[in-house]
């Protein structure tokens, strides 16, 4: 049996699904970026997959890039807040973050 | 089994196994370390994918970019110094319905993969993407890959501006 | 295309098995002689002092921003020299305000003292 486009669809919802539950059952906002970054990266997965079975060329791989960098901007500022927040109330617990302003 | 079928399970036992541990480990340093597997094993499936310019950019950027932002944020929203860093986590039974429900969504989503009739049908393998890559992206992405710059610049002044704020 | 991967990963797997076997030879047939000098934190020679989970300068962070965005315009530019002969004159203007537009970002944060160390 040789590797087709299911068994890397398979692997990039084993992934996504980590990712999922990595976001709902941390509350360090930390833990829940990386659990984001999970995500992306199984739907990075899925469109380079489908790029080689589905006969679409490369166009694909231009995607997964604009993902790539998409994730890159989104990790820099998500940071940069979390900075912030752990500077106004000492700890990143995303459950007990319900102010905008101090 | 060819080479290529023993390199597929062995990155995609090495994603499984080390997302896994992003997941549920308590200590967020060990997360982080196993994060930078899970990336790596991504870059290697990327291979197999014969995508070798994404393997390249998610080893240089995620592994060399956003891995290292990320673990900067944890060492600089570390509370006590020599505490191991411990993650909150929520009571047993909402960590078990919350288990149980992805298992749930895996399993339909995999039911629905392997239920379709994909129509697939091989891409030409090219011994390298880059240069198509490079033309797609100046010509036919050329929108997109100039917003992508405006993102980057976004991105740069107000990661700046909101991390500075307290400072100085 | 993955056959002319092959070497690499087999290059992989061997250095990933020498280091292996070797850190575990050297712990099998070593010998263990410990002093205190010898257990202490390796600090370059310097003599190690404070804990390792310190928390670090914001600093850093912002440096280690500027590095990411400057990494993703660097891999943006490979493709583009790769396919120069093919996008000719339209990709280098694309490529120039691309890179005019990152610019910005950072002269903003020059201006702003973002990458001062004092």
């Amino acid at each position: 049996m040789t590797i087709n486009l299911e068994h890397y669809l398979i692997l990039s919802v084993i992934l996504f699904c980590f990712g999922i539950y990595g976001i709902i059952t941390r509350k360090n906002a930390v833990m829940v970026l990386m659990g984001l970054e999970l995500v992306l990266n199984s739907a990075n997965i899925n469109f380079v997959a489908f790029s080689r079975f589905g006969g679409l060329n490369i166009e694909g791989h231009v995607a997964a890039i604009f993902v790539i960098i998409l994730a890159a901007a989104e990790a820099a500022v998500a940071l940069a807040i979390i900075l912030n927040i752990y500077q106004n109330y000492k700890h990143i617990n995303v459950d007990e973050i319900s102010n905008l302003k101090e | 089994m060819s080479l290529i079928d023993i390199a597929f399970y062995f990155f995609a036992i090495l994603i499984i196994a080390s997302a896994y541990i992003v997941v549920t480990s308590k200590n967020i340093m060990y997360s982080a370390f196993a994060l930078l597997f899970t990336f790596f094993g991504v870059a290697g499936i990327y291979v197999l994918l014969n995508a070798d310019f994404l393997a390249i950019t998610q080893i240089v950027i995620y592994i060399g970019g956003i891995l290292v932002l990320i673990i900067f944020g944890v060492m600089l929203t570390n509370r006590i110094t020599g505490v191991d860093i411990k993650t909150g986590t929520m009571s047993k039974f909402q960590i078990w319905m919350t288990a149980i429900l992805c298992v749930i969504a895996a399993i339909g989503l995999i039911l629905i993969f392997t239920q379709t009739n994909w129509n697939t049908a091989l891409s030409p393998t090219k011994a390298s993407t880059i240069e198509d890559i490079g033309t797609l992206l100046l010509t036919d992405y050329l929108i997109g890959f100039e917003i992508a710059s405006v993102l980057l610049l976004i991105a740069i002044i107000g990661a700046a501006l909101i991390a500075r704020r307290k400072t100085n | 295309m993955i056959e002319t991967y092959l070497p690499l990963i087999f290059m992989l797997v061997f250095a990933f098995a020498v280091a292996f076997i070797f850190m575990i030879l050297s712990e099998w047939i070593g010998a263990k002689r410990t002093t205190p000098e010898k257990v202490t934190t390796y600090e370059s020679g310097m003599v190690p002092r404070g804990t390792a989970r310190e928390r670090f300068s914001v600093k850093f962070y912002l440096v280690a921003m500027s590095f990411i965005v400057f990494d993703i315009e660097v891999i943006f530019m490979y493709p583009w020299a790769v396919s120069f002969n093919e996008t000719g004159l339209a990709g280098l203007i694309g490529m120039i305000i691309f890179v005019i537009i990152l610019l910005a970002g950072l002269i903003y944060e020059i201006r702003k003292g973002g990458l001062k160390w004092d």
